[in-house]
């Protein structure tokens, strides 16, 4: 039967809020006696705290506390800790100082005088893997997340090992492989072994993580800036000290947080800890500048990656090395996803990898929009194009050929995946790109321009399970549908909500999103993170819907006889199927739920459902029908949401800038549920995309540890002059077999197939030469096409 | 350190300039004029400039608009880049300008920012905007000459300590225009060719301009002599909006009866702590044809005596390429020098 709402467009019920100004983000909330705090930052790199002298701070009107590293729960290392007393890395927050004003506050920071022993630094992880190199914590230089610090040292033998210029490769912190690597390379017609660099660069969420806290009745209320809801609610109460029904917390809307606030970082528990001191509502409002110093950052990559192609293109063997700078704390897992991404995209036959995460004295780092899948798209798809130069075969040809099919094997382990229509990407974006007729033109000249044209792929994990369903139908005959996945700002928490309502045939406009706001029955979810949310939600909602639906049978059985497989339902009634005027409305099913209570009302749930989902229910039990359940449908594998870009550019061999001529992105994220929210997605995947691969990075002095990219205008987030104004988009849209509406997520995979497909134009342009370094930026271009040296060094980090 | 967290201090907001220089007058180093806000704001933001006083132009009328006088035009210091950039006057007759005023910053900020705050804005070295005391904030240093400096946005001219540049669009148009710049203060009126406006480091290292505190810059005067010329703007950024140029090149151009170039000037930014005229190549092209011999040759020209930094090389062929361009294209079709450099003009 046809879908009714899966497939068709909607406006999600939070844009008007969005475009009026009327949404409320974490700065908006105001409390009575609300306080402001300011914090005191690191101006070294690596240092300790000797002594802290705020006495006359304190005198000052209007100052009423400090807040210490010393009076908030230790985060254990390398987490990311709330205060510090031996920071990091410059802008690291060591104090927090509360008063009536921001101004005062700010002017008291001024008054405190801070004693600091220095430590020694890096913001380069192969100098800290030198054999006396400096280490970016006291405890060591290498982390592995749930490993805790180690150091590790290369040796000198290591080092002199590789020629000047390639990656040396010492020992790894982790290695795995399969098949075997010596014979696909002896194999091989090509044989391509290349270091590469790609560049830390920061989120720019528009929304700085604001935070506002105050303590009422033994109740914790905190409102933040957070992509997920319920999933960070236990952690965040645990870092309180609090049970989590003792916490109240509050992120309607989030002005974006591209993976820096997924989880439940532990700056935003500062107002919390300042409240509970001074005993009043504390806001803390950070900063555009202060965010680019806390707001984390995309781990960068020096690599090395040698493939082995046969004649055809086919991928045989890959041996791949990252070295991941990591910040100092714990860091994140994008040096074993990018490794991962590769033996899923390239269905290598024969793979090894090995890698480090390395310590730095640079911002923490944490997800960002396809965390380490997307800098190996950028890094690893121009040189595809570089082996089918030498192999004579095109661009298309040597990415179609690799293809992974839906048995494809995925990672170290050689896991099975759910479904995979890369190929099918390919094929529909080669056909709507006409793709033999742009390459037809590559390497046209008007005047200075060159033509240049490009395809890159992408990949991420795209769904989780287990989760909770959560929805209530009331005697007024409403649909509420709870959610507690959060809102990033995809709308995706209410695509995934109409799964509910195509289930039980509702019409939409009688539905009622639940969401943002721990007081409103949230059930516990995955966060939004990890293009999981169409994968994980649409589970969850159609097992609550579908618990509903049965509720309503048994119900319609109980009052007009018959059993509950006599009914069906549709225009909001379940009917008896032989004689469809025996039915109930839904409305008069939610009343007899409340007045049969047990689990037709939530007064008695199931066990396996999380707690937080049965407090919730507990909140909301007797006031509806309630349709609860955990997702235990199957899920076997990986999920893969997979991408692939088609760009042609027009680039200027005199002033190494380009103009996008056109774009098509294509999307194999199983049936698409809302065609208006994917191709947003395509397009501004893309735009983000387009930064990574050719403006954004962070830049160091090495000598002071001292940060360049602090501000919109330094950090480069692409403009709307530097992207195309028209953009095009499609989908597979064949359905995945593990999801009950056959939806995959999407959203990161979009981002690296569309920087990959740029970086492979520009190289195309410039008649195959690889620049082996992210971004590629103006000066790269005009240095390659004048013919002359780049100003970097082959394997620096964190340069101009 | 970023703080963005302005301090307090005392706003003044004179409604004519008698008051405005008797200000700046009375409270001198303490005291700070303020137009559009986009450089003063970021300083009074992290704290690193902390007057006492902050005059506020805003409210002056008589600091607005474009006049023609008997030998070209008088353009008010407070004239938003905007409405420079959509003034008939300036299109039709010193489009050079225009060009140059709609390639700066954003149509938000130009909505907002002066062609005198555009004139008077500090470098935007990234170890001096971050408040570390280098030469140029009075300290005995410079962060952005070491062998590990990042140093790809700085100086390839005239740099003896201070490696910083002026990232300004509209100084080297108007000193291609042959512009004067008009200053007030207490002690009365002074006019300056806008390429002696511009302060050489090797001269005041503190300093941006020749503004001692009391002074007020308070008007942009065109002369005829360069009006319907030939003219060429390009600028070179990472990003084709919101960014500060790499370098930049203006130019006007005129050309003889016979079709050869009669005169020009020629200009660039983005390369040394001034606007960088070109003499040598004003010299070269005259009498020249207009064509890719000559551009090339002026393109050579104009980087010799170039002495590059560990990260900045490239803006010697990016600088040779955009003279090379502005000679070879100078009096073509505006569409031509519309498209250069940037992407459109559909940003309006």
């Amino acid at each position: 039967m046809a879908n009714r709402l899966i497939g068709h467009n909607f406006t999600p019920p939070d844009i008007r809020g969005k475009v009026t100004g009327q949404a409320k983000y974490a700065e908006d909330f105001r409390a009575e006696g609300m306080l402001f705090c300011r914090l005191l930052t690191s101006p070294m790199p690596h240092a300790r705290v000797k002594s802290i002298d705020d006495s006359e701070a304190l005198a000052m009107d209007g100052v009423v506390a400090v807040l210490t590293a010393d009076e908030v729960p230790e985060v254990e290392a390398p987490g990311d800790p709330i205060l510090t007393n031996t920071p990091h890395f410059i802008g690291e927050p060591i104090l927090a100082v509360a008063a009536v004003s921001e101004t005062i506050a700010h002017d008291a920071i001024s008054k405190i005088k801070v004693e600091y022993q220095r430590l020694p630094f890096t913001v380069d992880p192969l100098q800290s893997l030198r054999p006396k190199g400096p280490d970016a914590r006291v405890e060591g230089n290498v982390a592995i997340r749930g490993e805790g610090v180690k150091r590790i040292k290369w040796t000198d033998t290591d080092f002199k090992a590789s020629v000047d210029g390639e990656l040396p490769m010492g020992e790894p912190a982790l290695e795995w492989s399969f098949g075997d690597i010596e014979e696909g390379f002896a194999n091989a017609k090509v044989v391509l072994d290349e270091t590469f660099v790609t560049a830390s660069n920061s989120h720019h969420s528009m929304e700085p993580r604001s935070a506002m806290a105050y303590w009422d009745n033994g109740k914790c209320y905190l409102y933040g800036s957070c992509q997920s809801q319920s999933f960070v609610h236990p952690g965040l109460s645990r870092l309180i000290g609090i049970e989590p029904s003792e916490l109240v917390y509050v992120a309607e809307n989030c002005g974006g947080g591209f993976g820096s606030k997924g989880s439940g970082y532990p700056l935003q528990v500062i107002p919390v800890f300042m409240a509970k001191k001074t005993g009043r509502p504390v806001m803390m409002r950070i900063s555009r500048a202060e965010e680019y110093f806390i707001g984390q950052a995309r781990a960068g990559f020096q690599g090395r990656i040698k493939m082995g192609f046969r004649d055809d293109g086919r991928v045989l063997a890959v041996d791949l090395y990252i070295v991941q700078e990591n910040g100092p704390n714990s860091g994140f897992g994008d040096w074993t996803s990018a490794a991962s991404a590769v033996s899923l995209v390239y269905t290598p036959e024969a793979m090894r990898f090995r890698g480090v995460p390395v310590l730095t004295n640079t911002p923490p780092r944490t997800a960002q929009r396809g965390p380490g899948q997307n800098q190996i798209a950028i890094a690893v798809e121009p040189l595809l194009d570089k082996a089918a130069r030498e192999l004579g075969i095109d661009q298309f040809a040597v990415r179609r050929i690799n293809s992974p099919g839906h048995d494809a094997p995925y990672g170290g382990k050689q896991g099975p995946i759910t479904s995979s229509y890369l190929g099918e990407a390919l094929d529909k974006g080669s056909e709507r790109f006409n793709w033999s007729e742009r390459l037809a033109r590559s390497g046209e000249r008007r005047g200075s321009k060159v033509i240049g044209v490009g395809i890159g792929q992408a990949y991420h994990s795209a769904g989780g399970n287990g989760f909770d369903g959560l929805l209530r139908l009331t005697p007024e005959g409403k649909l509420i549908i709870h959610t507690g996945v959060g809102n990033l700002g995809t709308y995706s928490y209410a695509g995934t909500s109409r799964i509910a309502a195509e289930v039980l045939k509702c019409d939409w406009e009688n539905c009622v999103i639940e969401h943002g706001d721990s007081r409103r029955g949230l059930p516990w979810n995955l966060g939004q993170f990890g293009s999981n949310t169409s994968f994980t939600m649409t589970r969850t909602n159609f097992a609550a819907a579908t618990d509903a639906v049965a509720k309503l049978k048994e119900i319609a059985a109980l009052d007009l006889g018959g059993t509950p497989d006599d009914y069906d339902i549709g225009n909001e009634t379940v009917f008896r199927r032989s004689n469809p005027s025996r039915r109930l409305t839904y409305a008069a099913a939610a009343q007899r739920a409340i007045e049969l209570g047990g689990k037709f009302s939530g007064e008695e749930v199931a066990e396996d459902l999380n707690p937080l989902t049965k407090g919730a229910v507990k909140g909301m039990a007797g006031t509806g029908l309630i349709g609860v359940a955990k997702d235990n449908l199957e899920k076997n594998g990986t999920v893969p949401a997979l991408a692939a870009g088609f760009i042609e550019i027009e680039l200027d061999l005199e002033t190494g800038k380009f103009e996008i001529l056109d774009y098509l992105g294509v999307a194999d994220c199983g049936t698409v549920i809302h065609p208006q929210g994917l191709a947003a997605q395509i397009k501004s995947g893309a735009v983000m995309g387009f930064g990574l691969a050719t403006l954004e990075r962070q830049i160091y002095d090495p000598a002071w540890g001292l940060p360049h990219s602090v501000g919109f205008y330094q950090a480069k987030p692409p403009s709307y002059l530097d992207v195309p104004r028209e953009m095009d988009s499609d989908a597979v849209d064949q359905p995945d077999p593990q999801n009950p509406v056959g939806a995959k997520g999407i959203g990161e995979p979009l981002m690296g197939c569309a920087g990959a497909a740029l970086v492979c134009a520009i190289s195309d342009a410039l008649g195959g030469h690889y620049f082996n370094r992210t971004p590629v930026v103006p000066d790269m271009i005009i240095n390659a096409a004048s013919g002359r040296p780049q100003s970097h060094k082959p394997l620096q980090v964190n340069t101009d | 350190m970023k703080k963005d967290m302005m301090q307090s201090f005392e706003l003044f907001q004179p409604a004519d300039v008698g008051t405005a220089v008797e200000l700046m007058d009375r409270w001198g180093e303490r005291g700070w004029a303020i137009a559009g806000g986009y450089d003063s704001l970021d300083w009074f933001k992290d704290r690193i400039k902390t007057p006492d006083a902050v005059i506020d132009l805003d409210g002056i009328e008589e600091l607005r608009g474009i006049r023609e006088t008997g030998d070209g035009i008088e353009i008010g210091a407070l004239t938003t880049l905007t409405e420079l950039e959509r003034a008939p006057l300036i299109r039709e007759q010193y489009a050079l300008l225009g060009d140059a005023a709609r390639h700066v910053a954003s149509p938000q900020i130009r909505n907002a920012a002066t062609l005198g705050g555009n004139l008077c804005q500090d470098t935007r070295c990234w170890y001096y905007r971050f408040g570390l005391a280098c030469y140029r904030a009075g300290g005995n240093t410079c962060y952005a000459d070491t062998p590990v400096a990042m140093n790809r946005e700085h100086a390839l001219f005239e740099r003896s300590r201070c490696v910083a540049v002026t990232p300004s669009d509209t100084a080297p148009a108007l000193v291609a225009l042959d512009a004067s710049i008009v200053i007030r203060s207490a002690s009365g009126e002074q006019v300056v060719a806008a390429e002696d406006f511009f302060m050489p480091e090797s001269k005041d290292i503190t300093r941006m301009t020749v503004l001692d505190p009391g002074d007020l810059l308070t008007a942009i005067r065109i002369p005829g002599s360069w009006s319907g010329a030939g003219f060429y703007f390009e600028k070179v950024a990472d990003r084709n909006t919101w960014d500060f140029p790499l370098v930049n090149v203006a130019s006007a151009m005129k050309i003889d009866g016979a079709g050869n170039i009669e005169a020009m000037r020629i200009a660039c930014a983005g390369v040394q702590c001034t606007p960088r005229r070109l003499t040598t190549v004003e010299a070269l092209v005259r009498g020249r044809r207009q064509d890719e011999a000559t551009a090339g040759l002026a393109g050579k020209a104009a980087v010799e005596g170039a002495r590059p930094l560990n990260f900045n090389h490239f803006k010697i062929p990016l600088m040779e390429n955009l003279v090379k361009r502005a000679v070879l294209n100078a009096g073509m079709s505006r569409a031509t020098t519309l498209t250069s450099g940037s992407r459109s003009s559909g940003d309006n």
